[in-house]
């Protein structure tokens, strides 16, 4: 069910986009004004989101630990899985974000004969999770090629190293296969998996559906349609210094395929900070994952501690200060006289 | 023991495969031995908790208040502004599946809404629907549920089917942690009343004598002694420990289960051997006479309420800090909210062994120590007069306890320990312990008699790798620092494992301390015959 709603949704993106720019001619409402949008509604939202969150506090120091303790001094402490300070911390979250910690502790259980539970290594998700991850990054940066002028060092830089196969022309980058492929991964383990699937919501199919239409849509534009780059620089830089035009179509030709890929990108955009993607943003704020774990060596400030109704002592010696004083336990009140026998 | 009709094998007749239906649309039921007893109206009450009444889970009428939901929404709008943890949680999970297989009760039951995501998504679903607004255009489409009576006896059933051991939280790419969220959960089930009686009955004890059996300060007093009698029995040595005394350098504070219950009383023979053993100068407290905190499996606020007596009574008796006895969830409470909640504890001195000089930085803001580092550092300054061979009837490994583990990160100290008590010593398979340790099944206040079919599935992952060592190297003895393990382990391996016995790591350090002025130890302190050791008859 979630996997045909999705489909369509984002195929009704396709069409919208295409239609709207080769049937009824709008290239300004979705070269221009679409994409200005998206982008605000990107910033605005992602912040207000990481605001909302941030505004909650943070009551306890509850990282969970992965690792030895800081204890006594002679017992090494693990610092990346259990840090005891600020540089642990860093360390921790840097190994998280750059390459996916955690994932990479990824288990899988098999239930064998004899009743055994068997626990192997899986490290797929993780190898396809930060062959996704890293690869839409690098594409992303190479795309500032269309958003500066001069083009810097670095994204030559970066495309040759992408193109290092030399296979075809234009050259194929290595980063749009193995991004392909890792988002097929992604798709095809959701609907292979029993369990994976049984959690999966349209929420989980659609970004992959759109993720996989930016993707194709790019390909098919740089490889097959092989769009006028001149012209989508023009628009694209025209966007960047805020003197949007369309490109006269009557020196160049931007094709349609350009702006269904635009489209996507933008209702990816819009659509972000409403959705699970916000993990960019959430994994940064992650409770169990940015603090150190040295709750007993510094006290954590609760701010919104407050004060409980306790059992005192002296309540309690005064329910029970005779049978305490019957077994000779220290009182802090002698008992009143106690008559030999009571119980 | 389990339900009768369910021997192991059939119990380990385990799918693991989802069903047909969407998860939404799949019905629960309570079936016996899969859930807990509601509380009685009486600890409710006692305690001051909302809506104290007679009531049934099976009933069809749980007796809530006409606006109920009001108070769930309300409740969760103010956890959502005091918790980043639950706001973050709630928003980021990407159901990726990673923590799908690494719950005991998923691995025990194959009900696919034991997997941590789906748990959390119980909860998830009605805050998309409520509390954002893609959910509240889009509804089903993203993902939302309405919050129906059947939603939450579902809540009931499954946060009750979670035992907060944070095995998921470890394998989640952005540490969401399903005991937050359980805590969450239950929190919200409390401002309707719906609360189970294993936990509140102990909450209410605990707040009312100290200790969560409910033992007078006499009875305390007296259990105790007569542990000591066993002690003199075993070994000729009277040891005396004292009971709310002023002036004493240590205060020493360990579950009550300890005290009263087997195995865990020989662990705390353990304890009170190595205290005679080095001098050290503490006291008990009958006031304070509870490590564990069932308000940790309740919520925050009765969390802070049960744990304020230990810095209350240090703070009364003089003490300079606090000792802490071998406990899983009391650690957890000590270690990661004492502190917070009920500090700073600045009427206390940094921790600083008596016997050893050794200052424990680790716990100079907290001032409480663990046992195990107490007792590894004095090992490593030999300060413990040891003779390992008197475990040799024994062939131990060591389950991590869930909270010191992922918690704390416990690992060393008590393995420091074991290996100097002990020389046979077998680690279980390394998927199965320190931070990727199983829990025993029964832990936050489930280890109740009516649940033996769930405890016996959620400690099933946990068994069968006591199972494997026990084939493999002839392991008998399962240690661990954690006073509901002791209890709940032993049921656990009576059912799966019967040849395995349960026992705390103090207990064989009391077997193997070799104490000044002993008789000939030729018994343990379970009295079982120690390896080697024939009794000389009439040979004083």
């Amino acid at each position: 069910m979630g996997v045909i709603v999705s489909l369509i949704a984002v195929l009704v993106l396709v069409i919208v986009a295409y239609f709207g720019v080769s049937g009824a001619g709008l290239q300004s409402l979705f070269g221009i004004v679409i994409p200005y949008a998206a982008v605000l509604t990107f910033i605005v939202f992602f912040i207000a989101r990481i605001l909302k969150w941030a505004k909650s506090p943070v009551p306890f120091r509850i990282p969970s630990t992965c690792g030895q303790q800081k204890s006594l001094p002679w017992i090494k402490n693990n610092e990346l899985e259990s840090p005891s300070g600020t540089l642990g911390v860093i360390g921790r979250m840097a190994l998280e974000i750059l390459f996916f910690r955690s994932l990479f502790r990824n288990t899988k259980m098999e239930y064998r004969e004899g009743q055994r539970l068997v626990y192997g290594s899986d490290k797929w998700l993780w190898v396809a999770g930060l062959a996704f991850h890293w690869c839409f990054l690098y594409i992303f940066v190479r795309h500032f090629r269309f958003f500066t002028e001069p083009i810097p060092v670095i994204l030559h830089f970066m495309e040759g190293m992408d193109g290092l196969l030399q296979i075809g022309a234009p050259r194929l980058y290595m980063t749009d296969l193995v991004f392909l492929a890792a988002v097929t991964y992604l798709f095809i383990r959701r609907v292979v998996i029993p369990q994976v699937r049984y959690i999966s919501l349209p929420a989980d199919y659609f970004p992959l559906f759109l993720i996989l239409g930016i993707g194709i849509s790019g390909v098919l534009m740089r490889y097959f349609f092989k769009v006028d780059v001149v012209g989508v620089k023009e628009l694209t830089m025209g966007l960047v210094n805020f003197n949007p035009h369309i490109p006269d179509p009557e020196k160049v030709k931007v094709g349609s395929i350009f702006y269904v890929h635009l489209f996507l990108v933008c209702s990816l955009l819009v659509y972000f900070p409403f959705s699970k993607l916000m993990h960019l943003g959430g994994v940064f704020l992650s409770p169990t994952r940015n603090l150190a774990n040295n709750s007993r060596m510094v006290r954590h400030v609760n701010p919104w501690n407050y004060p409980v109704k306790v059992h005192t002592y002296e309540e309690y010696e005064e329910e029970f200060r005779e049978v305490m004083k019957g077994v000779d336990l220290p009182l802090e009140k002698e008992a009143a006289q106690v008559p030999a026998e009571k119980e | 023991m389990a339900d009768k009709t369910l021997t192991p094998a059939e119990l380990a007749n385990i799918d693991h495969k989802p069903p047909e239906t969407d998860w939404m649309a799949t019905p629960f039921e309570f079936k016996k031995g899969t859930w807990c007893y509601s509380a009685k109206p009486k600890s409710l009450e006692y305690l001051g908790m909302p809506n104290a009444r007679e009531w049934s889970v099976t009933d069809e009428d749980w007796k809530l208040p006409e606006n109920w939901k009001e108070i769930i929404f309300n409740g969760m709008r103010e956890r959502l502004d005091k918790f980043r943890s639950f706001k973050v949680f709630m928003d980021i999970c990407v159901r990726c599946g990673a923590c799908a297989d690494k719950c005991h009760f998923f691995l025990g039951s194959g009900d696919p809404k034991n997997m941590p995501v789906l748990r959390a998504e119980l909860l998830r679903a009605v805050y998309r629907n409520d509390f954002t607004a893609a959910g509240k255009i889009f509804g089903k489409l993203a993902g939302g549920r309405e919050m129906t009576l059947d939603v939450l006896k579902e809540w009931f059933y499954y946060f009750y089917q979670c035992t907060e051991c944070r095995r998921c939280s470890v394998f989640c790419p952005y540490g969401i942690d399903t005991a937050e969220i359980t805590m969450m959960a239950r929190e919200l089930l409390h401002l309707l009343g719906i609360s189970i009686n294993w936990i509140m009955e102990p909450a209410a004890n605990c707040f009312r004598t100290g200790n969560h059996l409910g033992l007078l300060p006499h009875s305390f007093k007296d259990t105790v002694e007569f542990l000591c009698d066993d002690i003199e029995e075993v070994t000729g040595i009277k040891v005396n420990p004292t009971f709310n005394r002023k002036g004493a350098e240590v205060l020493f504070i360990t579950p009550s289960a300890d005290v009263f219950a087997d195995p865990g009383i020989f662990t705390f023979m353990g304890y009170l051997l190595l205290f005679h053993h080095i001098g050290l100068d503490y006291t008990l407290s009958t006031y304070a006479s509870e490590g564990g905190n069932f308000g940790l499996f309740t919520s925050h606020e009765m969390m802070k309420r049960l744990n304020s007596k230990m810095y209350m009574e240090a703070e009364r008796l003089g003490a300079k800090w606090i000792l802490g006895g071998e406990c899983g969830h009391m650690w957890r409470v000590i270690h990661q909210y004492m502190d917070t909640m009920n500090g700073p504890a600045d009427f206390l001195e940094e921790p600083v062994s008596p016997i050893t000089g050794t200052k424990f930085e680790n716990a100079k803001s907290t001032k409480m120590v663990h046992i195990t580092e107490f007792t590894a550092d004095l090992i490593k300054n030999n300060k413990l007069k040891l003779d390992p061979s008197r475990n040799d009837h024994r062939t131990v490994t060591f389950h991590d306890s869930c909270n010191p583990a992922r918690a704390m990160g416990l690992f060393e100290e008590p393995r420091y320990v074991l290996n100097n008590v002990c020389n046979n010593f077998h680690e279980m398979p390394e998927n199965t312990i320190r931070e990727q340790t199983f829990c025993c099944g029964s832990g936050t206040g489930l280890n109740t008699d009516e649940y033996m079919e769930m405890r016996m599935r959620g400690g099933f992952p946990r068994a069968n790798a006591v199972k494997h060592v026990h084939e493999k190297h002839g392991v008998d003895i399962l240690s661990c620092v954690c006073a509901i393990d002791r209890a709940t382990l032993l049921t656990l391996m009576q059912y799966w494992v019967p040849a395995v016995g349960v026992s705390g790591v103090h207990e064989l350090v009391g077997n193997a301390l070799v104490m000044e002025g002993e008789k000939k130890r030729t018994v343990d302190l379970r009295e079982d015959d120690l390896e080697g050791v024939e009794e000389d008859e009439g040979d004083e």
